[in-house]
């Protein structure tokens, strides 16, 4: 009989075949975990091919995930237990496992074959590769074709149904409930392959049991340090998109999202599509080009335009992120960012477009740059992407990554005042109209729509005389507008909350931005339960930066920007402050890591 | 409530007061003149009006006009026009380009934008040379044409905007000149009053890069015995001293000499919805002995880009009730925390 044990946080990881389910199974436990009350992160870790040849390295897929009894920032360094289910995502994420963790492999597929796919001259559980891990082996694919054989599921098919028998024993192993999958398969599958999941899932638990495979079982109670309130659990993209409809909903203008598919930022478009009855309107263009231009159409046009792109598509919009500029239209352009240069490594996560947001256009063309610290944070910078643009009239960038945009984390469900924005007025009053006029707080000047009469006026990618509108190669005129532009994007940060402090007044500030936020926080709390003066500076406004930042970071004796990229952030703060900002870079095409942030921490207090 | 009714507009109601800016002698001021009357007549209100143009002489249309304009950037019009036609689609949009601007770095958005048939008309002046850049050959331009980026002749061949528009799946397409002054202002209504994407090619003279382009049909005598109008329903005959027309034989089209052995009678007669007869009128090739045909090639009523849009947010309104907030933020499974 097993014992009964509790936990105070679990990482687990799934890993099989690209074809195998394991996103499935991973979101299923995720859903599970999040509804019965646990804090939780999760990362995906897929390959960019939708189908590599089925048992090499380079198709492997996997999920992992961290869930908790209390308040959680990342999915984990290293996993508890892993479940494989072939040689190749053995090989591959053994890594990634706890020495003495549990690792789950399904024997089934452990032909000399399958070795030989995978890539391995010998048996990695034989050859002494595991000796570090406690193995516990599973006939996952046989056991799963006689659990569904009584539902007249073929052997083929049987074989589409083994991730949830891996799922199964997971939920025993973890005391999971059953339900909400069992409701979710039978809300997503037809008969025969209904009963056949849900048998495959409930023989997983059965086998768990009954086969004692495990010494103990677990128990993670759920977390009781979250603030109270309505949650669901998001994912960055989706957070993303719903932030955009919020935004354009509150305003009461109609949203126009432009875009060409791109990993990792075409779930953005999949999720706003079906939201048409949201006056939102999806435009799959011809191009990333054509994405853009046409999202700045629509604003032209009165409504909320907005791109989405990754990295490659950021250099092909450039030019016309430029005239949005010279326009002075609002338009938003969320970059979702992943490994560069050029195609790099579509699905893994990288920073490195910050230099390309600040920079990447011809002439003097500044944007307000934000970037979301968390899936849920997407909600909140895609309102405030909004709040930007239409407030100032400028095209905002957003940089989100794979892993914000594919991670997910409980989500305290705002409340719908929480986030007002101020209301958008076109002019619409032909009296003393002049296009190029300007707010005395922000300098933007009037949105005015096509449609409304006597204030016809054109607008275009020429310079513009100030005020007037009118066309000018005047040379005082070009420095003041070039002045004028920057001078509106550096007015953002007056309308900005006061930079928050996290930690000691005193010793080594950790100034991140994005999705490492997470993996900052846990090392930053880890080296000061450690006794190390350590503070956490995170910023979401990446341009302009707070107003408050270099005084915040004067205070300190050292100041480190780790980054997943070759040191861009730390760029921008050496140059604006001529503070000796010291870089931290990995770019691996994973994120950090708790202990590599806590070492290098650690180092600086040598 | 019914709209307020659309002022009795002339000309120079359309007239902006930006200086025209153009080379003296060049084509673009005779279309422009020509769309200024046109704008007057269509019976939209002048708000109602947006041109759209890319880079080139061509783009510096909106600017003489005193509608909405956006002067965007080179070659991407169309994705701008797209944009603002399907979030307003009460707006009348017109797309000004020319042959660099809409063939060469714009064509992808140029195919597009035919084959989603959104409704704007697309006003594409060809003077088969690069004009701003100052004299550079374009896609347009004849093979073996002499400029400064082809001295010993352009190794390219050509596009014929026609045949591409109408194999994009261009619904309206047509084509005048512009010294033929009575027949622009025809073609350009009718491009108007087209739902779906209108394609008008103008024959235009750069006389500073590529001057007498289109002369050899376009002088007095010239254009008398070269040039067949097209006209739905009628026979396709021109010439004056000489009379010729167009039989049809082996799927292929022939010029014959009218007289005793042809008379108009034997001539193919012009289909506008004929899109196979459409796509061998645009395929003549006047060094071959065949005329300039000029008018509508070819129209057809198919459903519109943006109404297929609304179409779709009326139906999913219909389906789920307007969208709300509160549903949106708590779709999904949600827990409370207590
Ligand atoms: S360069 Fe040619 S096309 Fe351009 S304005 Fe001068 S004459 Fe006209």
């Amino acid at each position: 009989m097993s014992t009964l044990e509790t936990a105070s946080e679990v990482v687990i990881r799934f890993a099989g075949d690209s074809g195998d389910g394991m996103q499935t199974v991973g979101d299923q436990f995720t859903r599970t975990t999040a509804l019965f009350g646990n804090d939780l992160a999760t990362f995906p870790d897929y390959p960019a091919e939708i189908r590599a040849p089925a048992g090499t390295r380079a198709g492997v897929s996997g999920f992992q995930l961290q869930f908790a009894s209390h308040d959680i920032f990342t999915p984990g360094d290293l996993s508890d237990v892993l479940v494989a289910m072939n040689p190749a995502a053995l090989i591959t994420n053994l890594k990634s496992v706890k020495r003495g963790g549990l690792v789950v492999v399904n024997t089934d597929r452990w032909t000399s074959r399958d070795l030989e796919k995978a890539g391995l001259a010998s048996d990695p559980l034989t050859d002494g590769t595991v000796d570090d891990y406690h193995v516990v082996k599973v006939q996952i694919g046989n056991l799963t074709r006689g659990a569904v054989a009584p539902h007249g599921v073929g052997a083929k098919d049987a074989d589409r149904c083994k991730n949830f028998f891996a799922l199964g024993m997971m939920y025993w192993l973890y005391s999971r409930q059953m339900e909400p999958t069992e409701a979710w398969v039978a809300s997503r599958f037809k008969s025969p392959y209904k009963e056949a999941n849900i048998a495959a899932l409930q023989a997983g638990w059965s086998y768990a049991d009954t086969a004692e495979l495990f010494h103990h079982r677990i128990e993670v109670p759920r977390a009781e340090d979250l603030p109270t309130g309505r949650y669901r659990n998001i994912m960055g993209n989706n957070a993303m998109a719903i932030g955009l409809v919020a935004a354009a909903n509150k305003l009461g203008l109609p949203l126009f999202y432009g875009t060409y598919p791109i990993t990792p930022a075409s779930d953005i478009l999949h999720h706003l599509a079906p939201f048409k009855n949201y006056g939102v309107t999806t435009f799959q263009a011809e191009d990333e080009i054509a994405g853009i231009c046409a999202a700045i159409g629509a604003s032209y046009g009165g409504a909320i335009g907005v791109t989405g792109t990754s990295g490659p598509g950021l250099a092909l919009k450039g030019e016309a992120l430029g005239l949005a500029v010279m326009t002075e239209l609002p338009l938003v352009l969320i970059d979702v960012q992943r490994a560069g240069p050029s195609t790099g490594m579509p699905t893994k996560v990288e920073q490195a477009d910050l230099l390309q947001a600040m920079y990447g256009r011809n002439g003097e063309a500044p944007v307000p740059v934000l970037a979301p610290a968390t899936p849920s944070d997407c909600f909140a910078i895609a309102v405030e992407a909004v709040r930007i643009a239409t407030t100032y009239m400028v095209p905002v960038i957003v940089l989100s990554d794979a892993y914000v945009a594919n991670g997910a984390e409980p989500w305290k469900l705002p409340d719908l005042e929480s986030f007002d924005l101020a209301p958008v007025t076109f002019r619409t009053d032909p009296e003393g109209f002049r296009a190029y006029a300007r707010d005395e707080d922000t300098l933007a000047r009037p949105w005015v729509v096509p449609g409304t009469p006597g204030m016809e006026h054109r607008i275009g990618g020429l310079e513009k005389e100030n005020i007037t509108g009118n066309i000018s190669y005047d040379p005082e005129n070009h420095e003041l507008m070039c002045k004028l532009r920057r001078e509106k994007v550096q007015r953002v940060a007056n309308s900005l909350p006061p930079t928050t402090v996290y930690g000691d007044e005193e010793g080594v500030v950790v100034l991140g931005w994005g999705s490492t936020f997470g993996v900052i926080r846990t090392a930053v709390d880890a080296c000061r339960a450690d006794g190390r003066k350590v503070a956490h500076v995170h910023v979401r406004h990446l341009n302009p930066l707070p107003n408050d930042l270099a005084t915040i970071l004067r205070r300190y004796d050292k100041v480190l920007v780790p980054e997943i990229n070759l040191g861009q952030l730390v760029r921008l703060i050496r140059a604006e402050y001529l503070i000796d900002a010291i870089p931290y870079n990995k770019i691996q095409g994973q994120p950090f890591r708790t202990d590599e942030v806590m070492a290098r921490i650690e180092a600086l207090f040598a | 409530m019914t709209a307020p009714a659309v002022p009795q507009y002339t000309k120079k109601d359309f007239t902006s007061d930006q200086v025209v800016r153009w080379c003296p002698g060049c084509g673009d001021y005779s279309i422009l003149s020509n769309v200024q009357s046109v704008l007057a007549e269509i019976g939209v209100a002048r708000e109602n009006i947006a041109v759209i143009s890319g880079i080139g002489c061509s783009s510096r249309f909106p600017y003489y006009l005193s509608t909405y304009g956006f002067h965007t950037i080179h070659g991407r019009a169309p994705a701008f026009a797209t944009g603002l036609k399907v979030s307003r689609p009460e707006l009348s949009v017109w797309v000004a380009t020319g042959d660099g601007d809409a063939l060469s770095i714009g064509g992808n958005h140029f195919i597009h934008l035919l084959r989603r048939n959104v409704d704007l008309n697309i006003l594409m002046f060809n003077n088969r040379i690069y004009g701003l850049t100052k004299g550079q050959y374009s896609p347009t331009s004849e093979q073996g044409k002499k400029t400064k980026s082809s001295p010993m002749g352009s190794v390219d061949r050509p596009f014929e905007p026609l045949s591409l528009a109408l194999g994009s799946g261009g619904t309206f397409v047509a084509r005048s000149v512009d010294v033929f002054a009575d027949h622009i202002k025809p073609v350009l209504h009718a491009a108007q009053r087209h739902h779906g994407t209108s394609f008008v090619e103008i024959y235009q003279n750069c006389n500073i890069f590529n001057d007498g382009a289109f002369e050899q049909f376009t002088d007095k005598v010239a254009k008398k015995e070269r040039v067949l109008y097209l006209q739905h329903g009628q026979p396709l005959v021109w010439g004056s001293a000489v009379r010729r027309g167009l039989v049809m034989r082996d799927m292929k089209l022939e010029v014959v000499e009218l007289g005793d052995t042809y008379t108009e009678a034997d001539c193919a007669v012009h289909d506008e919805h004929n899109r196979s007869l459409a796509m061998l009128l645009a395929a003549m090739d006047p060094n071959a002995g065949f005329p300039v045909a000029v008018g509508v090639f070819y129209q057809i009523d198919a459903p519109t880009y943006e109404d297929g849009v609304v179409a779709q947010a009326k139906a999913s309104i219909q389906k789920l009730g307007t969208g709300d907030l509160a549903r949106l933020l708590g779709a999904g499974d949600t827990w409370t925390h207590t």
